[in-house]
């Protein structure tokens, strides 16, 4: 079983926002880029495929020479091989068409991505990927078994789950619940040192094109002060829910 | 170039979401002069809504369970016949999955996330659309003549209208799905988080699993759904659904309630689309206060029952 998990970084989940003073991008002074979580959760399940059942994982990332590190980090938790398309991701449809083009070429049994990058929140990388390269496709997976070529899922949905099957070659949108949070693997010593000589492999994509164009940003407006009540008298809060906020 | 909405259905009636998804399409529809077209699957009688001028109702066996290739399939069939500019979608997870694939099979583009009627940005239409999980804003637009618009929830708001819908009957050929749905568990009749008005959530301050009957029977009187801090679900204490923040659900809710939870800023990143907030925490320096409209600085043990027995008073003077 061949896997490809692709990966963006993205700035840790910690990170205050702040936009360029000309409101056209992110400020990334002092933000700290790493893996998806969402993609992390995929990398893990990956792994775990690769240590039960034999596959070979590859990792894909579209972006300049930026990104390198946190690659390296996705290979010291037990990637194989990774693939850097060499190229600003500018849109979801962007990085959908340079990673359709990369999957084509080598040929995977199953895709993962994230459900979505908590960047930009595309939600629509996987489902353009399934879609370029006619592979089955389930979205927010929380759960994937593999035997031959049958493959099992969970998904979740709108107030509760369901079960799926379908046969490979598959992609699929991860997230949490995929691998517990307790599950997720930390890069050991050899894990990184080995990292350091496994192939990363710079591709440069033929002209793939973004379909959207974010024209400024901005932040939220400040949070006006919290009305505090006494805890002894809760029907203020009632009254103020009704009467003020109306939301009763 | 019509505005196109696909109205989600449950039960052969709408989902809630389809009021507020029907009033933005028709909105949309006036700022261009045109007409907003629902399209609803296995809904039998369609009744007129938030002031499409048409309905084209498609009813086939095979849909009865959302299966996604097929739907998507549908809907980009749709479009394409419909010769519309936009698609408007909800923020559904069924939504949501689907999103994607008909913009590859239609050849259009996709903004999702939006919370307002489009604006012209430097001669562009622009869509401004949440960024960074509630952390930003981008003003975006689409370099493609079609566009598929993924409106978040609780975002536009219902505005009523009383134009009359015309129902169309279509049929469509379609294929098999490569996906079979197996099995399909829903908590039924109780509120989930993608669609209640009000969301009650409690964090590690509720010292255990075996106190959460305090969350439950509060969101019980409110008709509210239930959600947890990440730490909760980390330990176990609560499913991974019903976990809020920002590698967990988004919530955008009338009124979200949050007992025992410090306010960390993935958290709050993944509640603050939610118009009013109350923080219940015995810690004055939790975050949280500063993110809320409403706080009480008390011991949630002694808050949280009176306030169940008080808001059950008020129910019963305002039912």
């Amino acid at each position: 079983m061949k896997i490809l998990v692709c990966i963006s970084a993205v700035p840790d989940t910690t990170s205050k926002i702040n936009f360029t003073a000309d409101q056209k991008s992110l400020d990334t002074s002092g933000i700290q880029f790493v893996i998806n979580p969402n993609d992390e959760f995929g990398l893990t399940r990956a792994v775990w495929f690769k240590e039960q059942q034999g596959a070979e994982v590859h990792i894909a990332t579209v972006g300049e020479a930026s990104v390198e590190p946190i690659m390296r980090k996705a290979l010291a938790i037990g990637a194989d091989k990774a693939f850097r398309i060499d190229t600003h991701p500018s849109d979801g449809f962007l990085v959908a068409q340079a990673l359709s083009e990369q999957i084509k070429k080598e040929t995977y049994d199953l895709v993962i991505c994230g459900r979505e990058s908590i960047d930009y929140n595309g939600n629509m990388v996987p489902g353009l990927i399934a879609s370029h390269c006619g592979y089955s496709f389930i979205n927010t997976c929380t759960g994937l078994t593999i035997d031959g070529d049958k493959a099992a899922a969970t998904r979740e949905i709108d107030g509760g789950s369901e079960t799926l099957e379908t046969s490979l070659p598959l992609v699929i949108g991860a997230q949490k619940g995929l691998v517990e949070e307790s599950d997720l693997k930390i890069p050991n010593m050899r894990g990184i040192m080995s990292a350091r000589t496994k192939p990363l492999e710079v591709v440069t994509p033929s002209n793939p094109k973004a379909l959207t164009e974010d024209l400024s940003f901005e932040k939220p407006a400040s949070k006006g002060e919290v009305t505090l009540i006494e805890e002894g008298n809760i029907d203020q809060l009632i009254e103020l829910l009704h009467k003020e906020a109306k939301v009763l | 170039m019509s505005v196109l909405v696909y109205l989600e259905s449950e039960n052969k009636a709408y989902k809630k979401s389809a009021y507020e998804l029907a009033s933005y399409a028709s909105a949309i529809a006036s700022q261009l002069s045109t007409e907003a077209i629902g399209l609803v699957i296995n809904n039998d009688t369609p009744e007129s809504i938030g002031g499409l001028n048409q309905i084209i109702s498609i009813s086939n066996e095979s849909l009865h369970t959302f299966t996604a290739e097929r739907y998507a399939s549908l809907l980009s069939a749709a479009f394409d016949k419909s010769g519309a500019q936009y698609l408007v979608i909800s923020s559904s997870a069924d939504s949501k999955y689907i999103g994607g694939m008909i913009a590859a099979q239609s050849g259009s583009s996709f903004i999702p996330n939006v919370i307002a009627l489009p604006e012209n940005i430097e001669g562009k239409t622009a869509f401004k659309r949440t960024v960074f999980t509630n952390k930003g804003f981008a003003y975006t637009s689409s370099k493609s003549d079609r566009c598929i618009i993924g409106l978040s929830k609780n975002s536009f708001g219902v505005h009523e209208n009383d134009v009359t819908s015309k129902v169309e009957i279509m049929t469509f050929e379609l294929n098999e799905d490569r996906v079979t749905v197996t099995n399909q568990t829903t908590a039924d009749g109780k509120a989930t988080i993608a669609d209640a008005d009000i969301v009650v959530s409690a964090g590690r301050g509720l010292k255990g699993p075996e106190n959460w009957h305090l969350v439950e029977d509060l969101a019980e009187v409110l008709g509210a759904a239930t959600a947890c801090s990440k730490p909760v679900s980390d330990l176990g204490w609560r499913p991974h659904s019903e976990h809020v923040g920002q590698t967990g659900k988004p919530v955008a809710t009338n009124l979200y309630i949050a007992i025992g939870i410090s306010g960390a800023i993935q958290h709050l990143a993944g509640i603050n689309a939610s118009k009013v907030k109350v923080v219940i925490n015995n810690d004055p320096e939790a975050p949280f206060f500063k993110a809320a409209d409403y706080g009480i600085v008390g011991d949630a043990f002694t808050v949280v029952p009176q306030l169940i027995e008080k808001l059950k008073v008020f129910k019963a003077q305002n039912a």
